[in-house]
C-alpha cells in the first residue's frame, strides 16, 4: 500500500515536470529563460495545461467511481453512458440559442441538461432485469449514442458541425490562462466525494444493502448523481469527452486494492491523473510538433490496459470484480 | 398468420420500391430508371446484409441487444481501410482496384472474429457466463480501440490523404459504393444460401452451445462458419455505405415483435425486409416528401437507438 | 454400457476429476452422488460431450464420445444440464418439440409429433403446453427440460439434479417415471442426486465421486453403507429397512 502510493506519487510528480517542460517552444534552452519569455510561456499556457490535465485525470476517474457505485456495475463510466453526450447537447443548445453567452452560462446550461442526461440512464437502467448486470453498460453505451446522434442531428441542422470534434474529440492543446478555471469547480466536487465515501461505497453493494444499513438511498444516489453530471459537464465543456478514464482507473484500482472507497478513492484520483498526463504527454511528443488529442491516445492506452485486466486473472484477489457486478442481483 | 406478416412487409417493400423509382422522376426514363435501380438494389443488399448478420449474431450470443457493429466490426473494417490509405499514399490506395481491399479487409475481419468470438464463444460450460461478459466488453472495448487508432492515424496523416481516408468513416446511404455492387452481390449469393441451408439449425443454436450440442448440432464447427458468414455481410454492408451501428438492432427486435415464431425461416427474411423498406422508405420520405436534407443515416440511427431505449423500457428485450 | 476409462480433467489447472475409470451399467439407474464440487456435472458433461474430453476416453455403447459424430451420439444420448440458460422466448411444447431435432433436423413427421404430445402427456405438461417458458414456474420449468429430453428418446439419458425446484409430489413421479422407463424400455439412466434416500430407493447402482475421485461404483445394496456415507459426506447416518425399502437416517 505504502509502496504503491510512493510509485504513483512519483509517477505523477515525474509527469507533471514534463508536461512543464515539453511543448511547442523547447523550454531547456537557456536563451529564453533570460528575456523572461519562458516564464510567461510557463504560466500562461504549460502550467494551466497541466493542472487542467491533473483535474481532469482525477476529477473524471472518480466520477466514473461514483456512477459504478450508483448503478452496483463495474463497467460504467459517464463519459460513454450519456452523461458526456448530454453535456455536449447543452453546449449545442447554448450555443445555438445564445451564441454570444459567457462560458459560465454555456456551462450552466451543460450541467443542467447533463444532469437530466444521466438521471434518464438511471431511470432506464431500474427498468432492466436485476439478473442481467451486462445490459447496464450495453443500454449505456446505446443511451448515449442516441444522445450523440441527436446532437449530431442538431448540429447538421444548426451548420455546428465543425464544434462537434471539440466536444466530441478532449483535448488540452486549447488549455490557457483563463480557459480552464472551471475545473477547480470539478476538483472541489472530487473532494465532496472523498469525503462522502463511505456512504457510495455501500450504495456499492445495492439498494436493499443500502437500505439495510440504514443509508437515505435516494438522498446519496442524488448526490453522486450531482456529482457525476456535474465533473462531466465541467470536463466537456472546457476539454471535450476523454473516454474511459472513468473505467479504466477505478477497475484497476479495485482489482488492486479493493472497493473500500475511503481508501481507495484518493488512489483512483491519483492514478486518473497520471494516466491522462501521460496520455497527454505522449499525444505532444508523437508527432512534435503537432498534437494528437488526448482523447485519442487515452482511448488506445485505455483500452490496453482495460484487456488486460480482463484477460489477466487478479491472482491474489480473484473474483475482486464478480461480485459487485452482479451486485443489483442480490 | 406468420406467412401473412411477411407477405404484408413484402408489400410494403415493393410499395416504397416503385414510389422510390418512379417519384418526381424527371427527364430520361431510362437514365433516371438504371440510375435509381442500381441505387435500389444497393440499398437492399444493405438491409439484407446488416439484418441478417445481426439476426445471426443475436442467435450465437443469445442475446437480443447486441449487433455486430456494437462489438467492433464495422469499426475494424474502418480502420483497416484507414490503415491502407496510410500505408499506399491516397493516390495508391484510390488506383487499386475496389476489390482487392475488399478482399483484404474481410480475410482480416473474418480472421479477428475468429480469433475473438471463436476461441470465446466456443469455451468450457461452466465458464459460459463470465466469458459472455469478458466476450462483450472485449467487443465493445475493441470498438474504441479501433476508432482510436482509426482517429490516429488520420491526425498522422497526409491531410490530403485524410479527405479519401475519412470518406468512408460515415454512412451515407445516398453515395452507394457501385463499383463493388457486382462483387457484393456475388458474395452475398453465397451467403444467403449456406443460410438458407442451416436455417433449423439456427433455430437449435439459438438454444444455446449446451443445449445444442445436446441435440447433435457440431457446435464449434457451425459457429466458425456463421463467424465468417457475419464477416462477410458486414464487410459488405459497410464497404457499401459505411458503419451503422444501431440500425441492425431496430430491425432485428423489429422482426422478433413482428413474426410469432422463432424459426429462422421467417426472421431472417422479415428482418431484411424490414430493414429495406425503413431504408428505401426513409430515403423517399426525406428526398421527396419532407425535402429534408438530413441524411438518412442520422436519422435511422437515432430510430434505431430509440426504438432500442423504448424495447428496454417496456421489458421485452431478454 | 458406458464406459470411462482413465479420464481426468482439470479447469483453469484446478483438478476436477482424477483419473476416474468406471463402467456405468446399461438398462439400470445408475445414481450419481457425491459432495457439493466433487465433479458429478463435470463428469456427465464430459460423457455428454459438453466439454471437451481432455485425458482419458469415453465410450457409449462402443461409440467414442470424442470421434462420433455429434448428431449421432445425439440420438444416442441425450442430457439435461443442471442451469438451462435459454434466452429465446418459447412455449413449453416449442421446447419439448426441439428434442425431436436430432430425428428430422428441422422437418417433423407425424411419429415425431406423436412422440412430443406423449412427452408433454407424460409429465403432466397439457395445461402448460401453449404458454411461454417465462411464464411457468421454476418446477414448471424443469418439467418442460426432462420433456425435451424424454422427447430426445435415445437409449441413454443423463439428468443433473433434475429434482431442483421440484416440489415433494411431482419429485417422486418424476423418478418414478424414470425407473419405469428402465425397467419398461431397457433405457439407461444416470442421475445426480442430493437426496441420498432418492438413490436408495430408485437406483440399482450408485456411483460415489468426493473431491474428483471415484469412491465407489456398484450396485446399490452394495454401496449404501453407514462406512461410506461417512467416508463421502463426513456425516454419521445409519440405515434402516423399511417394508422392505432402504431407508437412510441422515437426519437430527
Amino acid at each position: 500500500m505504502t509502496k504503491g502510493w510512493a510509485i504513483a506519487l512519483f509517477l505523477l510528480a515525474l509527469g507533471t515536470l514534463a508536461s512543464l517542460l515539453i511543448g511547442v517552444i523547447d523550454l531547456s534552452q537557456d536563451e529564453i529563460w533570460q528575456d523572461g519569455e519562458a516564464l510567461s510561456i510557463l504560466i500562461i499556457s504549460r502550467l494551466p495545461r497541466t493542472i487542467a490535465i491533473l483535474l481532469t485525470g482525477a476529477s473524471m476517474a472518480v466520477a466514473g467511481l461514483i456512477m459504478q457505485m450508483i448503478v452496483a456495475n463495474k463497467f460504467v463510466e459517464p463519459m460513454t453512458s450519456g452523461s458526456g453526450q448530454s453535456a455536449a447537447l447543452g453546449v449545442l443548445i447554448a450555443t445555438f440559442l445564445f451564441p454570444a453567452s459567457s462560458l459560465f452560462v454555456k456551462m450552466a446550461i451543460a450541467c443542467l441538461v447533463s444532469l437530466a442526461g444521466t438521471a434518464g440512464f438511471l431511470a432506464l437502467i431500474r427498468k432492466l432485469p436485476a439478473h442481467q448486470p451486462l445490459m447496464v453498460p450495453l443500454v449505456g453505451l446505446a443511451y448515449g449514442g442516441v444522445i450523440g446522434a441527436i446532437v449530431t442531428f442538431i448540429a447538421f441542422h444548426t451548420e455546428l458541425m465543425q464544434y462537434l470534434e471539440t466536444w466530441f474529440n478532449g483535448e488540452f492543446s486549447g488549455i490557457l490562462q483563463g480557459r480552464y478555471e472551471l475545473l477547480w469547480l470539478a476538483g472541489l466536487l472530487t473532494m465532496l466525494a472523498y469525503l462522502t465515501a463511505d456512504q457510495f461505497a455501500i450504495l456499492g453493494l445495492g439498494k436493499n444493502v443500502s437500505i439495510n444499513l440504514g443509508l437515505n438511498y435516494k438522498h446519496i444516489t442524488r448526490l453522486g448523481l450531482a456529482i457525476v453530471s456535474l465533473i462531466t459537464a465541467m470536463t466537456v465543456v472546457t476539454v471535450g469527452i476523454i473516454p474511459f478514464v472513468g473505467l479504466v482507473v477505478p477497475n484497476i484500482v479495485s482489482r488492486w486494492l479493493g472497493d473500500n472507497l475511503r481508501k481507495t478513492l484518493p488512489i483512483t484520483a491519483i492514478l486518473g491523473a497520471t494516466l491522462v498526463l501521460l496520455s497527454d504527454l505522449v499525444g505532444r511528443i508523437v508527432r512534435h510538433p503537432f498534437e494528437i488529442p488526448v482523447g485519442t491516445i487515452f482511448g488506445i492506452t485505455g483500452t490496453c490496459i482495460f484487456l488486460w485486466l480482463l484477460y489477466v486473472p487478479a491472482r491474489s484477489k480473484p473474483q475482486k470484480t464478480k461480485p459487485s457486478m452482479s451486485g443489483t442481483a442480490s | 398468420m406468420t406467412l401473412h406478416r411477411l407477405g404484408f412487409i413484402f408489400l410494403l417493400y415493393i410499395a416504397f420500391s416503385i414510389a422510390f423509382l418512379t417519384l418526381n422522376a424527371r427527364g430520361n426514363w431510362d437514365f433516371v430508371l438504371s440510375f435509381r435501380g442500381t441505387k435500389l438494389i444497393g440499398i437492399t443488399m444493405v438491409a439484407i446484409s446488416i439484418s441478417c448478420a445481426t439476426v445471426l449474431f443475436q442467435t450465437i450470443s443469445q442475446n437480443r441487444i447486441l449487433t455486430p457493429s456494437i462489438m467492433g466490426f464495422d469499426s475494424l473494417y474502418i480502420l483497416l481501410q484507414t490503415m491502407m490509405v496510410f500505408f499506399l499514399g491516397g493516390f495508391g490506395f484510390a488506383s487499386l482496384p475496389q476489390e482487392i481491399p475488399f478482399f483484404l479487409n474481410f480475410t482480416i475481419m473474418m480472421l479477428a472474429s475468429l480469433a475473438l468470438f471463436g476461441t470465446l464463444l466456443g469455451r468450457s460450460a461452466n465458464q459460459a457466463r463470465q466469458d459472455l461478459h469478458r466476450l462483450l466488453l472485449t467487443g465493445i472495448i475493441f470498438g474504441v480501440f479501433f476508432r482510436s487508432i482509426t482517429s490516429f492515424i488520420q491526425r498522422v496523416i497526409d491531410p490530403n490523404d485524410f479527405v479519401i481516408a475519412a470518406a468512408s468513416t460515415f454512412a451515407d446511404f445516398n453515395t452507394i459504393n457501385t463499383d463493388l455492387l457486382l462483387i457484393a452481390s456475388l458474395m452475398m449469393i453465397i451467403a444467403l444460401a449456406a443460410l438458407w441451408h442451416y436455417r433449423h439449425e439456427l433455430d437449435v443454436i439459438a438454444l444455446g452451445k449446451e443445449t445444442a450440442t445436446n441435440l447433435g448440432i457440431p457446435y464449434k464447427t457451425r459457429l466458425y462458419t456463421l463467424l465468417v458468414i457475419i464477416a462477410l455481410l458486414i464487410s459488405i454492408s459497410t464497404a457499401l455505405v459505411g458503419p451503422v451501428a444501431f440500425f441492425g438492432l431496430l430491425v432485428s427486435n423489429l422482426a422478433y415483435q413482428i413474426i410469432p415464431s422463432y424459426h429462422h425461416a421467417y426472421l431472417l427474411p422479415a428482418a431484411s425486409l424490414i430493414a429495406a423498406s425503413i431504408l428505401i422508405g426513409g430515403q423517399v420520405i426525406l428526398e421527396h416528401l419532407i425535402g429534408l436534407s438530413t441524411p438518412l443515416s442520422i436519422v435511422v440511427e437515432c430510430l434505431g437507438g430509440l426504438t432500442f431505449l423504448l424495447l428496454i423500457i417496456r421489458g421485452t428485450t431478454r | 454400457m458406458i464406459r470411462l476409462s482413465s479420464v481426468s480433467h482439470q479447469i483453469d489447472g484446478a483438478k476436477i476429476l482424477s483419473n476416474i475409470s468406471a463402467n456405468i451399467p446399461k438398462g439400470q439407474v445408475t445414481a450419481l452422488i457425491g459432495p457439493n464440487g466433487a465433479g458429478k456435472s463435470t463428469l456427465l458433461s464430459l460423457i455428454a460431450r459438453l466439454q471437451g474430453l481432455e485425458q482419458g476416453s469415453i465410450s457409449i455403447d462402443d461409440l467414442d464420445v470424442v470421434t462420433t459424430p455429434s448428431d449421432e451420439l445425439a440420438r444416442k444420448l441425450a442430457i439435461l444440464t443442471q442451469s438451462n440458460s435459454i434466452t429465446a422466448r418459447l412455449r413449453v411444447r416449442e421446447l419439448v418439440a426441439f428434442g425431436r431435432f436430432p430425428h428430422h433436423k428441422g422437418r417433423p413427421n407425424h411419429k415425431d409429433l406423436e412422440r412430443i404430445e406423449e412427452a408433454i402427456e407424460q409429465f403432466d405438461l397439457g395445461d402448460l403446453a401453449d404458454k411461454f417458458l417465462d411464464e411457468v414456474s421454476g418446477g414448471q420449468r424443469q418439467k418442460a427440460f426432462v420433456a425435451m429430453a424424454y422427447a430426445q428418446d435415445t437409449d441413454y439419458l443423463l439428468l443433473d439434479e433434475p429434482l431442483n425446484n421440484l416440489d415433494m409430489a411431482s419429485a417422486r413421479n418424476l423418478m418414478r417415471n424414470l425407473t419405469e422407463l428402465a425397467a419398461q424400455t431397457g433405457k439407461t439412466i444416470v442421475i445426480v442426486l442430493h437426496e441420498i434416500n432418492y438413490a436408495a430407493l430408485y437406483a440399482n447402482w450408485i456411483m460415489v465421486l468426493k473431491q474428483g475421485q471415484l469412491i465407489a461404483n456398484g450396485p446399490a445394496k452394495e454401496i449404501l453403507t453407514p462406512q461410506i456415507i461417512a467416508d463421502t459426506f463426513g456425516i454419521e447416518v445409519t440405515i434402516h429397512e423399511i417394508d422392505g425399502k432402504t431407508l437412510v437416517m441422515h437426519y437430527g
